[in-house]
């Protein structure tokens, strides 16, 4: 049996999010693909609670939540950290980490598929947050310093799934010049070479996305 | 500042404040504690939290800590020859960290609403049920956790007590106020024991808000919020 397992969704972020730390840490998992629309009787079993992926199942125990996980996944094992050793950096990693999660990905991916003025204002809204880590990005290569740290991996929404869905939907949100320092960041985070291979491959997310454009209502 | 110097904004009301002073508490760390008032919030708090611009805010030799389970966390990390406020093992770690984030995304919100549904029956209810239902879990969550001792933490309080003590005095007053059972002896036993043990403990009595202070406040606070639609 093996001893470490995830549940995941091939296009998802969040799933994404700890597998990236497992290979950070150079684990060796099993993976399990959920139908979302059908979900596994063992995920259920495994996130009770939530009954959603990511789960990371390490001999036997469940643990759900991806920035748990990947906390987790810092502590269970050796090798590169995830989370910076000092308490005063960790607490900044942790926080950019949340505000990610609670002030970024909600209104950026509901200004992508979303119409009117529920757009503008989920833009406007998205905006004013991705503000705060371009300032906070500042010329470092990663937010995690030289190397990818939580708030990197935390961060593949915005460099990698964003990026593309803004495109095909016509949202002009992460543009280069409002936003100099995170589309730079953007750049460097996924054509580096461990990002790149942890990545869905773009065309298959570009096919998702195009059905969901052609499964919604006519825009006026 | 001192390099070594701790302040904490907040007020005496919030839970989110009352967590990071429990944690101090226990650490048995000294700092000032700045009133904030919801009137209008200091510059130092604007300055400190510009994301959030929210308390609590912890500043440590001059640097600024936001969002009350990181600020407890840091305190656990910076002072760690003090008794451990999460567990040792990564596992249980893992999980208290999972439960602290149900109460604040899921449990907390529900909670929050029943307390502004101010003679609003049908929303009250939905809000008490999905409550309840929290509840239910963390009773069931409490029981694994403490293994028959008094806390979430075992003989001691831990991050997951903090995290959902913080809520206490405020769970007292809705009960009050909306006429509401939530923590009680048919639904959550184990949980009313918890309650009365953490209220009690030393890190916690002389920081934990009196009832009957809350209760008026609460009032007040329901007022404001929706006559601004601001909290």
């Amino acid at each position: 049996m093996a001893e470490v397992k995830v549940f995941g969704a091939w296009g998802s972020p969040f799933s994404k999010r700890v597998e990236m730390g497992l290979k950070l840490k150079g684990v060796e998992y099993e993976y399990i693909e959920e139908d979302l629309k059908n979900k596994s009787t063992l995920l259920l079993k495994y996130n009770p609670v939530h009954k959603k992926i990511p789960v990371l199942v390490h001999n036997g125990k469940p643990i759900s939540e991806s920035l748990v996980i990947l906390e987790y996944i810092d502590e269970a094992w050796e090798g590169p950290n995830i989370l910076p050793k000092d308490p005063y950096e960790r607490a900044k990693a942790r926080f950019w980490a949340k505000f990610i999660d609670e002030k970024c990905v909600p209104p950026m991916w509901k200004a992508c598929w979303s119409i009117g003025e529920e757009r503008e204002k989920a833009k406007e809204e998205a905006s004013e947050a991705l503000k705060f880590l371009e300032n906070e990005i500042n010329g470092q290569k990663f937010f995690g310093g030289d190397t990818i740290g939580l708030v990197d991996i935390a961060a593949n929404f915005i460099g990698y799934w964003f990026p593309i869905t803004e495109e095909i939907v016509g949202l002009e949100l992460m543009t280069q010049d409002k936003y100099p320092n995170l589309s730079k960041w953007a750049y460097e985070y996924c054509n580096c070479s461990f990002v790149k291979e942890n990545l869905p491959p773009n065309d298959k997310l570009v096919e998702i996305f195009k059905g969901i454009i052609q499964a919604q209502p006519a825009s006026n | 500042m001192a390099a070594d110097e701790v302040k904490v904004l907040g007020s005496w009301s919030s839970p989110f404040v009352l967590r990071a002073r429990i944690a101090l508490n226990i650490k048995c760390v000294e700092y000032e504690f700045l009133e904030e008032t919801f009137v209008s919030k200091s510059d130092l708090l604007l300055k400190s939290n510009p994301v959030y611009k929210k308390f609590p805010v912890f500043i440590h030799g001059g640097r600024p800590i936001c969002e009350s389970l990181i600020i407890v966390q840091y305190v656990d990390e910076v002072w760690a020859s003090g008794p451990a406020i999460l567990p040792s093992d990564p596992y249980d770690r893992a999980n208290a960290r999972f439960w602290a984030t149900y109460i604040d995304d899921k449990w907390h919100p529900s909670v929050r609403a029943i307390l502004m549904a101010d003679g609003e029956e049908a929303k009250k209810a939905a809000a008490l049920e999905e409550a309840n239902k929290g509840l239910a879990l963390l009773e069931d969550t409490f029981r694994k956790c403490s293994k028959g001792q008094k806390f979430f933490g075992g003989d001691k309080i831990g991050y997951l007590d903090i995290a959902l003590g913080g809520f206490l005095v405020w769970v007292r007053v809705i009960q009050i106020l909306r006429n509401v059972s939530l923590i009680d002896e048919s639904k959550t036993p184990n949980l009313l024991k918890w309650a009365q043990h953490f209220s009690d403990d030393a890190a916690v009595k002389d920081v934990l808000p009196e009832t009957q202070r809350l209760l008026e406040f609460a009032k007040f606070y329901v007022a404001k919020v929706k006559a601004t639609g601001n909290n």
